[in-house]
């Protein structure tokens, strides 16, 4: 059994009856020795009905472990039924890639909303993880916000596998959707200014509605920020309320160019709390309020 | 007063039905799976259709504050073709077992054909081995011949009557359906089906047992607030408020609730689960109503 069956099987032994676990089992050994594709279906969608939806309770060490096993993988909001459902996932014969790929496209256009957020957010446990990048893009595709998020948020799937454009699509739509940023993995290894362009072009198109915009949108921008955005930057950081300028002000750290830092030094409060390593992006998500409308 | 519409075609509707049907007090919905008003020709229109029913739909509705249930099935009209009829039915096992589905249906005759009869009771034998709940559609016409033959056949594959709804009952099929022990359920649709005030009699008739009330709502000119208007009319009419109760909500929540896909706190309990399922990166939202409330937040468009 390898690593991630071994915790989810560890997790749910203390959150689930035994009855209800035998049950999964025994659905495990059926579909792992090759039962009909209908084995797999009814029992996917049935788990709820056995195992119950209550959330894991996970410790501090179980999350740690996930993140040994695989860093990013952060189930802290995951329920007994996504991770039975997981297991069953995991259960499938993958020795022939395509096969593998084709039944999973099967389970992906008949899935329910419950089953595609168990779908997105197990992609980074599953076998031939480069196998699925056109359905990880297709998964931010979705409407539904809950399974947008299940591929967007805290899932390390998108940083280490999707392409730019994709993943820079996924990001102005975790925006534009009203997601946290900072559950996004990998955002700031992933910044490039393509997507700072795309970004401070949407904050325009805010601007020009009367409509504010989440200050989290600068944590990818600093970086790349050229002198039209320090000039966005400087606007913020004028007019805006204090958590969109100390983010106007994490931006403008975060540039190499000079301009940037003549602009946060007419600031010496923001700026000496960032040298001390008092604001920072991670206090800024912890603090602020990174559910922006 | 709240209520639930426990057979409304949402397909059909707009998002702003739903808002209008949470301020009537609608809480709840069932979609059963029907014909689109044309026949379609390929099984993948019907594998898209359930997948709405069990997906997009159900979430559209949970965005408004409105539980959506649905039922899974191949009707009457479609099962006379035949090839196509077998094709529907190897994929129902595949949409039986999700969440939220509450019964196989709308199952029954149209012109009970030989085919229609052969694919009810191919579908009758897999509510049995999946211990689910049954929804019947009677027929336009001949109906009362139809609704009778539907329920010998429930009986004859082991189906007890009390897992069983019979649906678009009138005032000459609902002392038989009442009398073996079935749910009697009454379709508020104009010129077809019955009427609101028609209604009202029947509740004084018969009471409140095993009555249930339903919209039929779809393409159609039809009303997706039939039931709480139904409801209102026989207030004003002196029907006592927990027969109203009983006819516009209660009792669909007893019968569709046999199987636990539906139960009162999926929508009295706002931890419930499905407003876990609607986190927004973390529980910030808990408890909170979906943002636009009524028909007034709606009409300004900033
Ligand atoms: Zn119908």
């Amino acid at each position: 059994m390898n690593k991630v069956n071994k915790l989810l099987h560890h997790w749910l032994l203390k959150s689930v009856s035994e009855k209800a676990f035998a049950w999964l089992e025994q659905k495990q050994a059926q579909i792992a020795s090759g039962a009909a594709e209908r084995v797999f279906f009814t029992a996917f969608s049935a788990v709820p009905r056995y195992l119950g939806k209550q959330d894991l309770q996970l410790t501090f060490d179980d999350l740690e472990a996930a993140q040994d096993v695989i860093p990013g993988w952060y189930p802290d909001h995951w329920s007994v039924d996504q991770a039975g459902r997981t297991l069953l996932l995991l259960a499938l014969p993958y020795d022939d890639a395509e096969g593998y790929v084709r039944s999973l496209d099967k389970f992906f256009s008949t899935a329910d909303m419950g089953e595609l957020v168990v779908l997105y957010q197990s992609l980074p446990l599953l076998p031939h993880p480069e196998l699925h990048r056109h359905r990880a893009a297709e998964g931010i595709r979705s409407n539904m916000s809950n399974v947008f998020q299940a591929i967007a948020l805290r899932n390390p799937y998108p940083a280490d596998y999707l392409d730019n454009a994709a993943w820079n699509q996924m990001v102005l739509k975790a925006v534009f959707v009203g997601s946290p940023l900072h559950l996004i993995w990998g955002l700031d290894r992933r910044a490039n200014p393509e997507l700072a362009r795309m970004l401070a072009d949407y904050a325009h198109e805010r601007w020009a509605a009367k409509r504010s915009v989440t200050p989290e949108l600068w944590r990818t921008v600093g970086r790349f920020a050229d002198s039209a955005i320090i000039t966005d930057l400087e606007k913020v950081l004028a007019n805006g309320d204090i958590h969109e300028q100390e983010a106007a002000a994490l931006a403008c750290a975060e540039s190499p160019l000079p301009q940037a830092q003549a602009l946060l030094s007419r600031y010496p409060d923001l700026q000496s709390s960032i040298q001390k390593g008092n604001l920072t992006w991670n206090s800024f998500s912890r603090d602020g309020l990174f559910v922006y409308k | 007063m709240m209520f639930i519409d426990p057979h409304i075609h949402m397909c059909s509707r707009t998002t702003y039905d739903y808002l209008v049907m949470r301020e009537y007090g609608i809480v709840a919905v069932i979609e059963p799976a029907f014909w689109l008003g044309q026949p379609r020709t390929n099984a993948g229109t019907f594998k898209d259709y359930f997948s709405s029913l069990v997906g997009w739909e159900r979430f559209r509705a949970s965005q408004f504050g409105i539980q959506h249930y649905c039922t899974i099935g191949l009707n009457p009209k479609e099962a006379n073709n035949e090839a196509l009829a077998e094709e529907v039915i190897e994929l129902l096992p595949l949409y039986a077992c999700k969440e939220g589905v509450v019964a196989i249906g709308e199952i029954g005759y149209d012109d009970m054909t030989e085919a229609e009869d052969k694919y009810f009771c191919q579908q009758l034998a897999l509510a049995k081995e999946l211990d689910m709940l049954v929804l019947i559609h009677t027929p336009h016409r001949n109906k009362k011949a139809g609704a009778s033959r539907s329920m010998d056949r429930c009986i004859e594959y082991g189906l007890d009557p009390s897992q069983v709804i019979i649906d678009h009952n009138n005032e000459e099929t609902v002392e038989e359906v009442l009398a073996r022990g079935f749910w009697a359920a009454f379709t508020i649709y104009p010129q077809t089906k019955m009427g609101n005030a028609r209604m009202v009699e029947v509740v004084r008739k018969y009471g409140r047992d095993r009555i249930i009330v339903d919209s039929s709502a779809d393409w159609g000119i039809s009303d997706p607030l039939a039931v709480p208007k139904t409801a209102q009319l026989m207030l004003d009419r002196g029907i006592p408020e927990e027969h109203v109760r009983a006819v516009c909500y209660e009792n669909a929540l007893a019968a569709y609730s046999q199987t636990g896909q539906m139960q009162a706190s999926d929508w009295l309990n706002p931890q419930s689960v499905d407003q876990r399922q609607l986190f927004n990166g973390n529980s910030v939202l808990r408890g909170q109503e979906p943002g636009i409330k009524s028909v007034s937040d709606y009409v300004l468009i900033e």
